[in-house]
């Protein structure tokens, strides 16, 4: 089976004084979380959606979606977990209680304020995916990445041409996940934050995708701001 | 859901643009799957349409022949992954004597309306045919090519008087070839011939019954009926000749676009009594026969399949672009992208 997996996690923290999490806030008029889950909907490969939210709006999630018809049988709610890792863990746990688990299945985990996305990175997370244990979402670095240890000063400046910005989706084999999770102590899983770093930290391959550069993750009140422009820019034709 | 829109912004450059768009509208969503280059495309492409009209026009998303998968029906009538070609024409009204596609109100995509090189298109029922299941989508990608012949040949078959002895297609492009066969297999008792000017195009019309060489044709050499699909200003020379060479009381079609206005010796149509058709585009009901066309005759298909020039896997704007290009060096066949973008 073919899962997508809709880390919305997310209390709007970094959002400042927002009175909701940041994936219910309106995009033209539209929660975020509605225009991501659409364009997963419109993905027949996938054989479910689950979507991943604090306990506390899981009853208001549903409630989106019932608003904007899309309260279909392919879209699950669970509740999220403390850290992105333990969203997606939570993902995991959903699909081995209510789908069950064999060693094919893979799950693609995204970002649901990203709603910028195309169909072709979800096709391609899915056919990568099916060939590769853990697949990530890149773009070429555009700026020049600085590394500084202290805060101060640099302590190196990487070639760019090795750089890449992480986006999402990232696709991963459900049971290698599970089994490089399973092997991590409290410590790592503190540090690794990202999904994809156990996977290369555990000297696994994984696998580059090309992202877009418009698929921004919105998550400060300018991302939200460029996300609307961007959106009203566009005239109907 | 945010909708990706990749229009031409000016003479061979794209962007995108990005568009709301709530799937559980009324509309159906196509995943596009193969998009067919048509020369009005490469018009825009290359900006030779014309300043006024390219100020008019553009941004638009390009390219009105395609066929792709229903990816969501909110009325759960078409079930997903239905194959499907997609009508460009989009009637505003309803008109008891205008044809859909004669309509000034209509808007016709990749003509002022954005075409087909989205993300996904939201499609009104009505413009979505069922094809075969098992089709060759290469081939199908151009179906409204083949429906601008189909929809010529039902008008012609409303006007025209009951001789069907001969027929004379003037042109060895695209057009001519699907014209000349169509008239093969909705008239296998008549003559067809072939009256171009390239050799080599004019080898692939094996099912013709003669090809003549146009400035070659013989003296007092006549056919009932013509069909013009020349376009530009070739079309002057070919209603030259087919007005010489045509019956009394026969029927010209005329299918080939032309930027110039040209002259017709009209002296000779009004002696001969001729009757001139104009066609233009196609409409639904177009499209479903032209359907049904492939369903009766499936070896129309595999003829229809050696028009398939390059066909390009196209995954970013660049390789859009790139098959554009490559696609303006071809003097025969069609480009296909296949959309993976």
């Amino acid at each position: 089976m073919i899962y997508a997996g809709i880390l919305a996690g997310g209390k709007g923290t970094r959002m400042g004084n927002v009175p909701m999490p940041k994936q219910f806030l309106l995009l033209n008029e539209k929660p975020i979380i509605v225009h991501t889950i659409e364009k997963f909907l419109l993905n027949n490969k996938l054989n479910k959606i689950i979507i991943a939210t604090p306990k506390e709006w899981m009853n208001h999630t549903k409630d989106v979606l019932k608003k904007y018809k899309i309260d279909l049988p392919k879209v699950e709610i669970t509740e999220g977990g403390s850290d992105r890792n333990g969203t997606i863990m939570a993902i995991v746990e959903h699909i081995k209680q209510h789908h069950g688990l064999t060693p094919e299945d893979i799950l693609v985990t995204h970002d649901a304020v990203r709603p910028f996305l195309t169909h072709r990175i979800i096709e391609q997370n899915i056919e990568l995916g099916l060939q590769h244990t853990a697949v990530d979402t890149v773009i070429e670095a555009i700026d020049t990445i600085v590394e500084s240890t202290g805060g101060d000063y640099i302590s190196s400046i990487p070639v760019r041409g090795h750089m890449y910005q992480g986006q999402t989706p990232q696709t991963f084999n459900i049971e290698k996940l599970q089994e490089l999770y399973g092997k991590l102590t409290d410590d790592e899983k503190e540090i690794l934050t990202d999904a994809c770093k156990i996977f290369a930290i555990k000297g696994e391959k994984v696998k580059l995708l090309r992202g877009e550069i418009f698929n921004i993750k919105v998550t400060t009140p300018y991302d939200l701001k460029v996300a609307n422009a961007i959106l009203q820019g566009s005239i109907d034709k | 859901m945010i909708n990706q829109i990749y229009r031409l912004v000016s003479p061979r450059q794209f962007e995108i643009s990005y568009n709301d768009k709530w799937i559980a509208s009324s509309d159906v969503v196509v995943r596009p799957t193969h998009l067919s280059i048509c020369a009005a495309d490469q018009r825009y492409f290359t900006g030779t349409r014309g300043e006024k009209a390219m100020k008019e026009k553009l941004p638009m998303s390009l390219i009105h022949e395609g066929v792709g998968e229903v990816v969501y029906d909110p009325e759960n009538i078409l079930p997903v992954g239905t194959k499907v070609v997609m009508v460009p024409n989009n009637p505003t009204e309803i008109d008891e004597f205008v044809a859909e596609n004669y309509l000034r109100t209509s808007q016709f995509r990749s003509s002022g309306y954005d075409g087909f090189m989205q993300d996904y298109v939201f499609m009104d029922r009505g413009r979505l045919v069922e094809l075969p299941q098992d089709i060759d989508m290469d081939v199908a990608a151009f179906t409204e090519l083949v429906t601008i012949t189909v929809h010529a040949l039902s008008r012609f078959e409303q006007k025209a008087n009951k001789r069907r002895g001969s027929f004379g297609v003037w042109g060895d492009g695209n057009l001519g070839y699907i014209t000349c066969l169509l008239l093969k297999k909705l008239y296998p008792e008549s003559e067809v011939i072939i009256f171009g000017k390239t050799d080599y195009k004019m080898n692939h019309f094996s099912f013709a019954d003669r090809a003549i060489k146009v400035g070659d044709i013989p003296d007092g050499f006549e056919v009932d009926h013509a069909i013009e699909c020349a376009g530009g200003i070739g079309s002057q020379y070919a209603l030259d000749e087919i007005i010489e060479h045509i019956k009394p009381e026969g029927t010209v079609c005329l299918l080939g676009v032309s930027e110039h206005p040209i002259e017709v010796n009209t002296r000779m149509v009004l002696e001969k009594g001729l009757t001139l058709i104009g066609s233009s585009r196609s409409g639904a009901a177009d499209f479903q026969r032209t359907v049904d066309i492939y369903k009766d005759y499936p070896e129309v298909v595999d003829y229809l399949s050696t028009l398939i020039g390059n066909v390009y896997d196209v995954t970013s704007l660049e390789e859009a672009a790139n098959a554009f290009e490559t696609d303006l060096s071809n003097s025969w066949g069609k480009t296909i992208m296949r959309w993976k973008i």
